[in-house]
């Protein structure tokens, strides 16, 4: 079950943690992966850890241009797309009546305009193929809110729009899009609060910790794998029972 | 063979390819949606691959106009032939 033997598969963001974490699993599942993000140096180093079977695609997905040279890239590198896991992304957090024209723009043309892109860029050759798979990175705040999060939460509830509606525009050609939204995901970011910050995150998740990357990179397994082929337009939650959405 | 005769028979290739359908079903008058089984996609499928063939853009108002074989190649002959 949920293997992915010669399934190429594209990952934004893959040199993070939930990225690397995907990255890991769909090639541990037999998936030839491409490495895509900003950072090099952590990209190239994931790639020689994977070995073969992996591509380094380095992409700044705040240029408007990047998200379809990307894809044409990939296709290159890997002979087709069939799996595209949005994961990149980024925050500029602060309270609305201190957030800047410039932090909403960012996080909503990182987080919600290149994954539109990306699946637009990406749909072409799926739809020809009549398969595929995109599974986006949303976020429990996404559902929520977040104070401090107005432009992330609203980038990452779009992101469960903008799938719902390309789910039905191409359900009929096969293809398959969905959103994982992750709760709180214990990654460098986290390991920046202090124990008792820590504690007190997990005393507010009844499963009692924090989510690993690898708990994120189980359910993309899933997604992507054909034992999930009737389900579409879906949004998978894995917060630990945080929100029961 | 004359440029209209040659997209004609581009057009009605690409239609074959597209949609999977037999050949003689392709006639000028027949309508991608009623006639050859199109969906909405199909169309905008078979608009891009026109794009691509023959070189050209079709804007979205043009393209929501060609709904029939001849629909097609009237609009990439005049569009060549400017």
């Amino acid at each position: 079950m949920f293997r992915l033997d010669g399934r190429t598969a594209l990952i934004t963001g893959a040199s993070g943690g939930i990225g690397g974490a995907i990255a890991r699993a769909f090639h541990a599942q037999g998936a030839v992966v491409g490495l895509s993000g900003t950072r090099r140096e952590a990209l190239a180093a994931l790639a020689e850890e994977l070995g073969d079977r992996a591509h380094v695609l380095p992409a700044d997905l705040a240029d408007p241009a990047a998200a379809e040279a990307l894809i044409a890239a990939a296709e290159g590198a890997m002979g087709r797309l069939d799996i595209l896991v949005n994961n990149a992304g980024l925050t500029r957090d602060t309270l609305a009546l201190r957030m800047k024209d410039e932090d909403w723009e960012t996080v909503l043309a990182v987080d919600l305009s290149a994954p539109f892109r990306l699946c637009r860029a990406a749909l072409k050759g799926m739809v020809k193929r009549r398969a595929g798979r995109i599974i986006s990175i949303g976020s429990i705040v996404g559902a929520t809110g977040n104070p401090g999060q107005a432009n992330y939460a609203a980038a990452k509830a779009g992101l469960v729009g903008m799938s719902k509606a390309l789910a039905q525009e191409v359900a009929a050609r096969g293809i398959t899009v969905n959103v994982i939204a992750p709760g709180f995901i214990a990654t460098a970011m986290t390991d920046a609060l202090s124990e008792d910050q820590r504690a007190a995150l997990a005393a507010r998740i009844p499963l009692g910790r924090l989510g690993r990357p690898e708990d994120v990179a189980a359910a993309a397994v899933y997604l992507a794998s054909d034992e999930a082929g009737w389900i579409t337009g879906a949004v998978l939650h894995v917060n630990g029972g945080m929100a029961m959405l | 063979m004359t440029d209209t005769a040659e997209i004609t028979k581009q057009v009605k290739e690409i239609v074959v390819e597209h949609l999977g359908v037999e050949e003689s079903k392709v006639t000028e008058n027949a309508s991608f949606i009623d006639d050859l089984g199109a969906d909405s996609l199909d169309t905008v499928e078979l608009v891009m691959a026109f794009e691509e063939k023959f070189g050209i853009e079709i804007p979205d108002d043009a393209a929501e106009k060609i709904t029939t074989v001849k629909d097609a190649i009237d609009y990439i002959v005049k569009q060549k032939a400017a």
